[in-house]
């Protein structure tokens, strides 16, 4: 068994749900980037995603552009994130996903980057330009290497796409919470709720819901319907902030509450 | 016949896009396909591009260049002359009386050059539909005459301030805009680059241009011409020259754009200097490093400024039915004034690229020798570019 899956079966003996935090890599430096997932885990992460910067991030907001742009101006590499995860699997357990797009892992080589993710601990990897019928390579060396391959629901998924979806996902399937790309929203759809029920009752994996979630009490509401919440951008615009460590900390020890004990 | 049905050229093409967008590509790709088939969309289309667009264009002889090089004759066909300038337009009508019968209200487009920005806020203003064109910073200051042309015709122009701030970021936003409101937008896209089904259906809707140019070349010469020679940015304007002609035993030949040299890196030849890659929702030729990040492409043409390529162009590389080259700045700057001087005939710097190829071509070949220019724009949006180079 994989260390996500395992995380979440471990939850849910608990009754509870997995909060999921994204930061991307190598912002401001890789330094920074360990020391940061170190204490997202101490402040009550469940699993931590890694996002690798791409020069193109079409699903990504301002925030996470800005964010990618500044890491591949300090020539962070995926060589060395793998190198900074190695590091990091050394002093802790918690599960890490890789977040990127398509090209970058394609020039890595599909089997080196596998083989990569295993050395290094990384346990699972979303590619979000990458729809599941382009992926049977992607689904076949991770499967070899035992990475979870995480793949996306959308809203306007159909239901025989989400059913496709549900059956190439490992680890857990991701629901776009909205249609749009990555970042803070003050109100998610009125309809997600009812959105998230369907995909469940097709799915037989963990779900876990991303895209705009920036306060406690949207991460509560998801809690209480999904298996896992994920809060990106709110948190990657802390981290370029004076005193990035402790807010950061504060921040999500409250989002890590509402999910916790939603 | 190609694309397969996941989208491929051979190993080109396909869709990477977020999942967002798939369906709205499955429904584009369903109404694209009924469309084909009802004549009275055929009939639609062919009106406005007769009656509106001002097709058909002629293919014209152009002896002065010819005399001046010396050598083949040269035939130029003559894009530049359709409405709003350049051969844009032909599938910007395509694309939005399709918008039209999915019944979207709101179009969305990048443009590099601003000439597939201009010709989308043109059909947009003809059918009275809301429109959103994404232009990088960069390109908005080097053609501030298609940004207030745009405005003119009522569409909104954002402006794109990330990455280098040109073509490839313009379609980064595009994108990004259309994962937001997919479910009341159409996107047009300007060339035969995008995820399935955009590279074949901006090839059909921009394959008129060879159509008519071989039913002319044929009724002016008796034959087929011996070569063809386009730009080559994205591709639009030498898939829809070359491929009516592709089944024939007709020398194509693709023309990029090499900026200040190959050599020097600053440069948009994607299929001379690049590798494969996945960029904007397909598999084809890209400009990348070794870590895969895309590379700022280089040139003073703002139309061929673009670090891809469309895949289809990819697979005529593959298998050897197109040879493709680059030209440069400087080079570019020569044929624009050679045109100019002997013809009266100011093309569009991205034509440029093609005319000087072609001239170098003419003087190495016998008179008996004929070739094709797809003329794909006019060069009006680049005087002061030229102003300042010249």
């Amino acid at each position: 068994m994989n260390r996500i899956e395992s995380k979440f079966n471990e939850l849910k003996t608990k009754n509870k749900k997995a909060f999921i935090a994204y930061i991307t890599a190598g912002d401001p430096d890789l330094a920074t980037t360990q020391k940061i997932a170190l204490a997202l885990e101490k402040a009550g992460v469940d699993i931590i995603e890694l996002g690798v910067p791409f020069s193109d991030p079409l699903a990504d907001g301002p925030v996470i552009q800005a964010a990618s742009q500044r890491a591949l101006a300090k020539k962070v590499t995926m060589r060395k994130i793998f190198a900074m995860s190695a590091s990091l699997r050394k002093k802790t357990e918690i599960p890490l996903v890789f977040m990127t797009y398509y090209n970058p892992v394609l020039r890595y080589g599909l089997k080196n980057f596998f083989y990569s993710c295993r050395k290094s601990g990384v346990d699972g990897v979303i590619v979000p330009d990458l729809p599941h019928e382009e992926a049977g390579e992607l689904i076949k060396r991770g499967h070899a290497e035992n990475v979870a391959t995480i793949f996306l629901v959308a809203p306007t998924s159909t239901k025989k796409r989400v059913k496709d979806i549900v059956r190439s996902s490992k680890g857990f399937v991701y629901y776009v919470s909205l249609t749009g790309v990555t970042g803070a929203r003050k109100k998610l759809p009125q309809d997600v709720a009812a959105k998230i029920r369907v995909v469940k009752s097709v799915s037989d994996k963990p779900l876990a819901v991303g895209f705009g979630v920036s306060t406690p009490k949207q991460a509560a509401m998801l809690a209480k319907i999904a298996d896992g919440v994920i809060v990106g951008s709110a948190i990657v615009k802390m981290v370029g902030d004076r005193n990035a460590l402790s807010k950061v900390s504060r921040f999500v020890r409250q989002l890590s509450r509402a999910i916790h004990e939603a | 016949m190609l694309p397969d049905k996941r989208g491929y050229f051979g190993a080109f093409g396909g869709k990477f896009v977020p999942e967002t967008l798939m369906a709205a590509l499955d429904d584009l790709e369903a109404e694209y396909s009924k469309a084909k088939r009802d004549r009275l969309f055929a009939k639609e289309l062919d009106f406005y591009l007769k009656e509106y667009a001002g097709r058909p264009t002629p293919l014209y002889l152009a002896k002065r260049l010819t005399k001046f090089c010396g050598g083949s004759r040269i035939y130029l066909k003559r894009e530049d002359l359709l409405h709003t300038g350049a051969h844009k337009i032909n599938n910007t009508l395509g694309q939005i009386l399709l918008a039209l019968r999915m019944g979207k209200k709101r179009i969305i487009a990048e443009t590099g050059a601003g000439q597939h920005g201009v010709a989308t806020a043109t059909v947009s203003a003809l059918f009275g539909l809301k429109c959103e064109i994404f232009m990088g910073d960069e390109d908005i200051k080097r053609q501030s005459v298609n940004v207030f042309k745009m405005r003119l015709l009522g569409a909104r122009v954002t402006p794109v301030h990330s990455g280098s701030r040109t073509l490839k970021d313009a379609m980064n936003e595009a994108i990004r805009d259309w994962v937001t409101n997919v479910r009341t937008t159409f996107y047009v896209i300007g060339s035969v680059a995008g995820p399935h089904p955009y590279p074949m259906m901006v090839r059909d809707f921009q394959s008129v241009i060879g159509r008519e140019a071989r039913a002319q070349v044929l009724r002016m010469t008796g034959r087929l011409p011996d070569y063809v020679v386009a730009c080559v940015g994205g591709g639009s304007n030498a898939m829809g020259i070359f491929y009516e002609m592709l089944k024939d035993s007709v020398k194509m030949i693709g023309v990029e754009a090499a900026g200040l040299g190959l050599k020097t890196g600053r440069h948009a030849a994607t299929l001379c200097d690049g590798s494969i890659g996945v960029l904007h929702g397909s598999k084809s030729y890209i400009l990348q490093d070794d870590d895969g990040q895309i590379r700022i492409a280089h040139s003073i043409s703002a139309g061929l400024d673009y670090p891809g390529v469309g895949p289809e162009h990819s697979y005529l590389k593959e298998i050897g039915r197109v040879k493709y080259v680059a030209v440069t700045d400087k080079q570019a700057l020569e044929a624009f004034k050679a045109l100019t001087e002997t013809e009266g005939i100011i093309p569009a710097l991205e034509s440029s690229h093609a005319v000087y190829y072609a001239m170098k071509l003419a003087r190495r070949l016998p008179r008996s020798k004929n070739i094709v220019i797809c003329l794909s724009g006019r060069g009006d949006k680049d005087i002061d570019i030229v102003r300042g180079a010249l």
